[in-house]
């Protein structure tokens, strides 16, 4: 870090002459000379020929073109990279048995070819960012820490980050379908990897507006930026051109800059006192629902990933599930999700009406959920009513599947019949907390 | 968020870590974490190795915010000098551990696969950091094989001016040849404020 380098501005300098006045400053210089072998003349003489750098010659030993020294010296790069033509290059070694100058720079110039070589994509394990970073905090604990309802977000979002990273121009046009549940018809929609990053930047905007941040759909009419599908549609609509890539850097800004603020936000309401409350309990609108904002994060952080399965699938890559830690609470999500959306399918008479009325905070019929695997666990879900309370004293069914498979289910990727499943007790329990499990989906 | 110069970015990143913000070493991270692992990655040749480098990379930033001025150059060629001499440290300790455990080798050539891997992982660096028309000049008549006459029509200049930017390109790169090896203070070229 100590000198400004010799290019201060290389675009502006004219024929920079540097290695004229450098010569001898090359490695091994202070590195001592007290090996008694060693031979520590290591730095090229001058006038060593370019047969000695064990290069082909060219194949047949044309008319030398005669050039001054000055073109001579300028095409000693093309030279290295043997970019001229085979008579230039008879002319540039004719001149170098002659020119100190120039032969030294010439050796110096095919060096640094040799260190040119095809960039290597190595892909970063993307657990690594995790590792890392609580290495970090534990060495040093953060003033303002992310919230651990939104640490599943900022996971979710650098992992897909680092798969759009590592795609080309042309994957980002790849076709892509998305499919939800609507009712108990499954429906799908056609767009691009491109056009789901959008998607997920619009819906990631309802958060952003909860929080007070900039609305990526600001200046629509506000029935245009009300539910997740309305938004999306409406983004996609007003953009004249198919999304490109250019759609990364907004939708990282954007996930940045939530997971900045919700940092404060939740710092804000713990130092006020608020005990009593866990934090994050801003309320964030769907258009048609509401969650609280720690909710709200695990929801967009399980979007994330579901849709960076979409991409990784469309582009061909492989994309392993989210930390068992963060598929548990996305799990946990859905499960305390699952009793409302019962209800909702009952209003609409898709599934079988309550056994009984339950006062709110008793308990009531239960279905036993059960999700294996990393990042498992069980669930009582409360069959009757949202306001009841699971109980194991209850239970009238037990369902047990895998946790990729209950978010696939909950993703509306796979249907309720498909979803393999373990099941004893009541089948129509079953059926009706399968199907809303699936339709916790949407656009 | 956006629209900000590089150097507001850097000394806002330095201010925000330096307050203890957590999501503020995400983002350093997610700006930086490939520049390191794979400096680290070229030095070392091990991707273990890179992982650890890594992690002590981030962790003394985290640790030592200050360290940083902003007036010596970017918060990138920072890090980059910071990782750079960790790696080759590190690939030093393990060279000689290696020499003395198998007696085999001279002490010049634990040196010159230290100058080698050092070169390396500086023109690497000095590759992504160099000006773009002429880096582009290089894929050309590099990685594409062009000369450069096609290469001056591929980039719409003179002949004279695509010699130049080859010349000049290749100038830039062969200073990653510069310096010892040790990465030790004042610290090797080619992550300087220029490039």
């Amino acid at each position: 870090m100590s000198g400004p380098s010799p290019f201060s501005n290389p675009d502006d300098s004219e024929e920079p002459d540097i290695f004229e006045t450098a010569a001898g400053a090359g490695p091994g210089a202070g590195t001592g000379g007290t090996n008694a072998g060693g031979a520590n003349a290591r730095i090229p003489t001058p006038r060593s020929s370019v047969e000695d750098t064990g290069r082909p010659l060219p194949d047949h030993v044309p008319e030398p073109l005669v050039l001054d020294h000055r073109v001579l010296k300028s095409l000693l790069g093309a030279w290295a990279l043997a970019a001229c033509s085979a008579e230039e290059s008879f002319a540039v070694e004719d001149h170098l048995g002659d020119c100190g100058p120039c032969a030294e720079e010439a050796l110096r110039l095919r060096d640094a070819v040799s260190l040119l070589h095809a960039e290597e994509s190595l892909d970063l394990d993307p657990l690594l960012r995790a590792r890392v970073l609580e290495g970090c905090l534990t060495r040093r604990p953060p003033r303002i820490p992310v919230p651990d309802w939104a640490v599943a977000y900022d996971a979710e979002a650098a992992r897909l980050d680092a798969l759009l990273q590592d795609i080309g121009d042309s994957e980002w046009h790849a076709p892509v379908r998305l499919r939800w549940y609507e009712g108990d018809d499954r429906v799908s929609r056609k767009t691009t990897v491109a056009g789901v990053l959008t998607h997920l930047m619009s819906v990631d905007g309802l958060v952003a507006v909860a929080l007070g941040l900039d609305d990526p759909l600001f200046g629509m009419a506000p029935e245009d930026r009300r539910t997740p599908e309305s938004r999306t549609e409406s983004f996609w609509r007003a953009s004249h051109f198919p999304p490109t890539r250019a759609v990364r850097g907004p939708w990282r800004d954007q996930s940045h800059a939530v997971i900045r603020t919700v940092s404060f936000a939740a710092d804000a309401s713990g130092s006020a006192g608020r005990k009593d409350r866990p934090s994050g309990q801003l309320p964030v609108s769907y258009g048609d629902f509401t969650l609280p904002l720690r909710d709200a994060m695990l929801d967009r952080a399980f979007e994330c990933w579901v849709h960076a399965e979409d991409i990784a699938e469309a582009v061909d890559y492989p994309y392993e599930a989210p930390s068992p830690r963060h598929l548990n609470r996305m799990i946990d999500l859905a499960a305390r999700l699952l009793p409302g959306s019962l209800a909702g399918r009952r209003r609409a008479g898709l599934a079988a009406p309550a056994r009984g009325l339950v006062a709110a905070g008793a308990p009531g019929r239960t279905l036993r959920l059960e999700v294996e695997g990393a990042g498992g666990g069980q669930w009582l879900i409360a069959l009757d009513s949202p306001g009841a309370v699971g109980s194991a004293a209850h239970e009238v069914a037990h369902v047990a599947l895998d946790g990729a498979e209950f978010c696939r289910l909950a993703a509306g990727h796979v249907t309720p019949e498909e979803a393999a499943a373990g099941q004893d007790g009541d089948r129509e329990a079953i059926h009706d907390v399968l199907y809303a499990t699936a339709a916790l989906s949407r656009m | 968020m956006a629209k900000e110069t590089p150097t507001r970015w850097d000394r806002r990143m330095q201010q925000r870590l330096a307050h203890g913000e957590a999501a503020a070493l995400g983002e350093l991270y997610d700006r930086f974490a490939s520049l390191v692992h794979g400096l680290a990655h070229r030095v070392l040749g091990d991707e273990d190795a890179a992982d650890r480098i890594t992690r002590d990379v981030f962790t003394h930033v985290w640790e030592n915010p200050e360290a940083y001025d902003p007036k010596q150059g970017p918060l990138r060629s920072w890090i980059a000098t910071l990782t750079h001499g960790r790696a080759v440290q590190r690939l030093r300790q393990t060279e000689s551990a290696a020499l003395v455990r198998s007696g085999q080798g001279t002490t010049e050539d634990l040196e010159r696969k230290v100058r080698h891997a050092s070169a390396a992982a500086r023109a690497d660096y000095i590759v992504t950091a160099m000006p773009a028309p002429l880096r582009a000049a290089l894929e050309l008549a590099y990685f594409q094989r062009r000369d450069y006459r096609q290469t001056a029509v591929d980039l719409g200049v003179t002949e004279d001016e695509a010699r130049r930017r080859l010349r000049l390109g290749l100038q830039l790169l062969s200073t990653a040849h510069d310096a010892g090896a040790s990465g030790t203070p004042p610290g090797p070229p080619g992550y300087g404020r220029a490039l």
